[in-house]
């Protein structure tokens, strides 16, 4: 990246304070600044930008951080706390039906990954929970895109339920759950077309996929290179389908994924898996603290604070 | 869809509600820039710019820093008229390079320009050099049908400068005006894939002398500050001739591109706006400066975060 990390500058400034031998207000100010603009070129939102720093600097000033003889990482630490924190602490969990078939839905903008996410994290539960999926391919809008999931399907030894592209995918979805449950696959993914959150058209068309379904999971697959829109878009998914996680993908590129920080804050909904490439095995689970020290490019930031 | 008022209209609004140019207005001016991904370090120097402006002016209000603003923003956007043009060869085959991340819409940019073209009178061929993806010459392919084109594809998983070498071959022998070459998605940090990019535009560079005509980098707008990164890489790659900025028909902004014209100097050409034949325009800077201000005065969007 082109960016010194946050805590290379958040050192500099304090050895800068240190000079003058006390922490001042007016230094935390300065502190916050540096914050701000980090969590900006991280493509965090700027409304969350703004009241997440406001939380530091409360909390920097509130405390010890004046009287440590360490402010620095004092507040380095502050910062990566509260972001741990807002990323969702604690890893969460996959959520498996108890009656099976486990229905899981992705849904998402054009592009961001939701096709090759249903492929992988198929495989993925397939192997870690011993299940046997089938894929229902309900996008009939996209060039291509029924060959894609059977292509992918084919590579994984998955089967793929489609209908052409002729047919309505709310009816597709209903005849893949009948199959299923004739083929006794207790793990069915809707892979479905990438749409605009503010296309009223195709965001009911998902809200009756999900009357259908009753999925366990609902995905929003996001770019992780997303900007400032991304509170907007998770937002709407959110209000009309009531989201119950969301994938990151492409975190295999060099962005900060600040979008990640975004998301959560503004939906409250844990990011459950990122995407690391295109490969099929590519999928990992999400760690937020990992996330939080990307987001602020402080990856030696826990190092530098044990040293402390 | 957006109604789209002019420009200048927005501004007026801006200028109504704050009169006097002080910190406050500057401050807002800021956020709405930041908020359209135009990223901090461009929004930082623009506004450092206007704020020069308009103390050598002496602009105490902000109706006469109007002007200012439109002439700054359009300045970081276009720095002449036929940029935005698609550069041709005038006596035979021009070949044209389509790069950029995985999803931002290179294969539908194709497809779309593929139908602007002939509709131009020109012969096109296309060229599936996407040999990775699932499904990704069929696509092209639905395209190249859509068009009325033809495709000139291998099998998937085949090498992509051969698919490229093959298509060259048959643009000659047709005498075609235009080939269109489709490539995977790659992420710019992908080293050996940044690499095959290379070797792709060799060959082309080999076989046509003088071209690739155009090499464009395809950008979704909803890309926030990496989109800098791509610019970067890719031109290090390819030699990126212009961008092309999908996805105009959401509700990101696509700020990122004025961030890329003042750092890299590489001119947006085209804009995408949706997933259909015709969804695809020339750039054009003032209704795209508009855009950014188009929302400023929705009542919820500057409620509390
Ligand atoms: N590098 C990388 N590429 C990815 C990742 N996930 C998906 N992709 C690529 O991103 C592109 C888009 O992925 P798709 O799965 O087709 O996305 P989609 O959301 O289904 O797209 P639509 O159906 O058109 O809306 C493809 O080139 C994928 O190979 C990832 O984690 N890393
Ligand atoms: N709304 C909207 N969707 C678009 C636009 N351009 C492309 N898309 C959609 O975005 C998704 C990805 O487009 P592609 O053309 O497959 O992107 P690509 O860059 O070729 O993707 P890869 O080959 O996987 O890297 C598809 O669902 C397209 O229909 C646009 O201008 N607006
Ligand atoms: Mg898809
Ligand atoms: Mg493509």
């Amino acid at each position: 990246m082109a960016f010194e990390s946050l805590a290379d500058r958040l050192q500099a400034t304090m050895k800068k304070i240190r000079g003058k031998g006390k922490v001042s207000e007016a230094d935390v100010k300065q502190m916050a600044r540096e914050v701000r603009l980090a969590l900006l070129e991280a493509d965090v939102n700027f409304k969350v930008v703004k009241s997440f720093v406001k939380r530091i600097q409360e909390r920097a000033v509130g405390q010890d951080v004046l009287k440590s003889l360490t402010p620095g990482q004092q507040v380095i630490k502050v910062v990566q706390e509260e972001l741990t924190e807002l990323m969702g602490g604690e890893q969460t969990r996959l959520n498996l039906a108890l009656k099976p078939p486990t229905v899981i839905l992705f849904v998402g903008l054009q592009g961001a990954g939701k096709t090759t996410s249903a492929a992988k994290l198929a495989n993925y539960i397939r192997k870690m929970h011993n299940k046997k999926p089938l894929m229902i391919a309900a996008d009939i809008y996209r060039p291509a895109a029924i060959k894609q999931l059977q292509t992918l399907g084919s590579q994984l030894s998955i089967p793929v339920f489609s209908l052409g592209d002729q047919i309505n995918p709310v009816e597709i979805v209903r005849q893949g759950l009948e199959q299923a449950s004739a083929d006794h696959n207790d793990l069915v993914m809707i892979d479905t077309a990438g749409r605009l959150h503010v296309d009223d058209a195709l965001m009911d068309e998902l809200e009756q996929i999900k009357a259908v379904s009753h999925p366990d999971e609902i995905f929003l697959v996001v770019d992780a290179m997303t900007g400032q829109d991304a509170v907007n878009v998770a937002n709407t998914f959110n209000e009309r389908l009531d989201l119950t996680g969301v994938i990151m993908t492409k975190l295999d590129g060099d962005t900060r994924g600040g979008a990640a920080l975004s998301i959560r804050s503004v939906t409250g909904k844990p990011i459950k898996f990122v995407g690391m490439g295109e490969k099929m095995d590519a999928l990992e689970p999400f760690h937020p603290d990992r996330m939080a020290s990307r987001i602020l490019g402080m990856g030696d930031v826990l190092s530098l604070i044990e040293k402390a | 869809s957006k109604t789209r008022r002019s420009f200048s209209d927005q501004l007026n609004n801006l200028v109504k509600r704050y009169r006097k140019v002080d910190e406050d207005f500057f401050e807002e001016l800021e956020d709405l820039l930041i908020e359209s991904d135009v990223g901090v370090t461009t929004v930082m120097d623009l506004v450092e710019k206007l704020k020069d402006e308009s103390r050598t002016r002496n602009i105490k209000d902000t109706e006469e820093l109007k002007e200012v603003i439109a002439e700054v923003l359009s300045e970081f956007l276009t720095r002449d008229e036929t940029e935005t043009q698609l550069n041709m060869n005038p006596e035979g085959l021009s070949v044209f390079l389509m790069v950029g991340v995985n999803g931002a819409g290179k294969t539908t940019t194709i497809g779309k320009l593929a139908g602007r073209l002939k509709n131009q009178g020109k012969s096109v061929l296309l060229a599936a050099a996407d040999t990775f993806r699932a499904g990704a010459i069929d696509q092209l392919q639905v395209w190249g049908d859509r068009a009325g084109v033809d495709v000139i594809r291998h099998q998937e998983g085949s090498d992509p400068a051969s698919v490229i070498f093959d298509a060259i071959k048959a643009a000659k022998s047709r005498k075609t005006d235009v080939l269109l070459c489709d490539t995977a998605g790659r992420l710019q940090n992908k080293v050996n894939l940044m690499k095959e990019l290379e070797k792709i535009k060799r060959v082309i560079e080999r076989e046509v002398p003088g071209a690739p005509q155009e090499v464009l980098l395809v950008l979704d707008a909803t890309t926030g500050q990496n989109a800098l990164n791509q610019a970067k890489l890719f031109r290090q790659a390819s030699d990126v001739t212009g961008i092309v900025l999908t996805k105009l028909d959401g509700t990101a902004k696509g700020g990122i591109v004025l961030g890329v014209r003042h750092e890299l100097n590489i001119p947006v050409k085209l804009i995408g706006l949706g997933e259909k034949m015709n969804d695809l325009q020339t750039f054009d800077a003032d209704a795209f400066i508009y855009g950014l201000f188009s929302e400023l005065f929705s009542d919820d969007n500057h409620a509390e975060a």
